[in-house]
């Protein structure tokens, strides 16, 4: 048992570590909140790990200071090994809501992701176009975002969130504002995406399903303070096709067993 | 039975419902007809002294009157020099006070209780010191236009910054942007459509102002004519004075919308 922990760390390099992460809030009047305790986990190179718990445990914070969009209280994050300092192009990044500029068009969207690239133009056109085939947009390039549905705005987000090439792409719901149809394309869409890139992911939901069809492994949350409960490993074969994964028996035990995790969690947080 | 097949009626009262182009059209110019016919009725009938209401013709003959002698045109170009002066003077300071505050909470907390005790302060009540202070050039008329628009457009432009949203300007961070850059690249061109619509309202209220500013101390200008007009008991003068200030009011209003529309054509949501 201890010799096979000990080979798959050797083989697997530990992209994203956090560890021993708090992050408190301390509000004008009242007491210090503690909105995450002790937290660790770590993503390793080219895998997919998803984030879900109930809400309000505080997965959206973790990610955002794994962007360095938000300070950290105790603890480290680190990227490679390093510990990060701020947001940077190293980790590229999703939102829920449309983060996408709307006086650019599609492909000037991307482009402003390569702003600070030091490309010239002409590789600039290349990786901009590969982007746009990527995530199917082609004859879309020259569309502002308002002509645009809001799958394929997400779709551009995700586009210019890869353009950089960054080490790792942190998702925070990216398809939560999306009807379930659309819903469901993209996450086929984001895995096909993936297959090809191989980008390491850190993805936040509150979407079982959506968690277990995406990733290699899951961490469920407690309900606030936030500590990691558990850690799922999903071995479903891959690729995966939504019809084919979610019919297997194999994808329902996982689904009861994270849902159950989360309910007891969900109504502790309620008492 | 026969079944003719019913067109499919358009609906007038729906809530929100949309109408076609040429009732929301018609429907605005035969108001304003009414309105006229309604002046017409009561003022060719006599039933209101011409004292009170002149009668139409009257205000047409006046203004025929004062095209021809060069009186109208002498106070138009008074008036809306007045109004341009002193609504940019207010705007040239605005739009970097504004800007900084909405974006940076030092600026706010410096200037937000400076500039809320003033806007409180009646702007009319500024004329005799206006008239102290600066005499009563056209100086004082910018004063005055100045002091009735500056401390709000400050605020709306601080709003229009505000409302930029966050994730918008988080995104842009792990581009590796500064923030200087953010706030030009980014910040800025988001805001700026509000921005154009703070223009176009401020300079609605410079109208107003500019009047307080006429009726005191002026030898020329729309407003010093109503008030010359208002001695003599001249109530075709005084209205011909009202609705030329309508008309240009309307001509800016529809100056900034149209500039709006083509400045700004990726606002309109088509989907």
């Amino acid at each position: 048992m201890t010799a096979m922990t000990a080979t798959t760390q050797m083989t697997q390099t530990a992209k994203l570590q956090v560890n021993d992460v708090w992050k408190t809030f301390t509000p004008k009047k009242g007491q210090a909140v503690d909105a995450l305790q002790d937290l660790s986990l770590t993503v390793n190179a080219n895998e997919f790990v998803s984030l879900v718990g109930p809400s309000g445990c505080g997965k959206s914070t973790l990610l955002m200071m794994a962007a360095g969009l938000e300070p950290i209280s105790e603890g480290r994050i680190l990227i490679d090994g390093r510990e990060i300092d701020g947001p940077g192009p190293d980790r590229g990044m999703v939102f829920q809501s449309y983060t996408l500029f709307p006086w650019l068009t599609v492909e000037d969207n991307i482009r402003f992701a390569l702003k600070k690239s030091g490309l010239g133009r002409t590789q600039q056109d290349e990786l901009v176009g590969d982007h746009i085939r990527l995530v199917g947009l082609e004859g879309f390039e020259r569309s502002h975002p308002n002509q645009l549905s809001g799958g394929m705005r997400q779709r551009v987000a995700i586009a210019r969130a890869l353009v950089y090439r960054p080490e790792m792409l942190l998702m925070d719901e990216p398809f939560g504002a999306l009807d379930a149809q659309t819903r469901m394309l993209m996450q086929e869409l984001l895995l096909q995406v993936w297959q090809v890139e191989r980008t390491t992911v850190l993805f936040v939901t509150h979407d079982v399903e959506e968690a277990i069809f995406l990733s290699d492994r899951i961490y469920v949350m407690t309900a606030r303070p936030g500590r990691i409960k558990a850690e799922i490993a999903i071995d479903l074969p891959r690729p995966r096709t939504l019809l084919e994964t979610e019919s297997d028996a194999r994808f329902a035990e996982l689904r009861r067993q994270v849902l159950t995790l989360i309910r007891e969690e969900a109504r502790r947080a309620m008492r | 039975m026969t079944t003719t097949p019913r067109r499919p009626r358009t609906r007038l009262f729906e809530l929100r419902g949309d109408i076609p182009r040429r009732v929301y059209a018609g429907a605005g110019v035969a108001f304003i007809a009414l309105f006229l016919a309604a002046w017409l009725l009561l003022t060719e009938l006599q039933i209101v002294s011409p004292i009170f209401l002149p009668p139409l013709r009257a205000v047409g003959e006046e203004l025929i009157i004062q095209a021809q002698e060069g009186i109208l045109w002498q106070d138009v170009g008074a008036s809306v020099y007045r109004i341009s002066v002193g609504w940019l003077l207010a705007t040239v300071l605005a739009l970097p006070i504004g800007i900084l505050m909405g974006n940076f909470r030092f600026f706010e907390g410096l200037f937000e209780p400076f500039v809320d005790l003033v806007r409180y302060m009646p702007a009319v009540a500024f004329v005799p010191l206006t008239i102290l202070w600066l005499g009563v050039g056209d100086t004082q008329k910018f004063a005055i236009i100045f002091i009735g628009t500056f401390f709000q457009e400050v605020l709306m432009i601080m709003d229009n910054v505000k409302n930029v949203p966050r994730d918008m300007i988080q995104v842009s961070y792990t581009f590796g942007m500064s923030k200087w850059e953010i706030l030009w690249h980014v910040v800025l061109r988001a805001a700026l459509p509000g921005i154009w619509d703070t223009f176009r309202i401020t300079i609605g209220w410079a109208w107003t102002y500019l009047v307080v500013a006429e009726l005191v101390a002026a030898n020329v200008g729309l407003g010093y004519r109503i008030m010359r007009a208002q001695r003599f008991l001249e109530t075709d003068k005084i209205i011909l004075g009202i609705l030329v200030i309508g008309v240009l009011g309307l001509l800016t209003d529809y100056f900034f919308k149209a500039t709006y529309n083509r400045l700004f054509p990726w606002m309109q949501e088509t989907r």
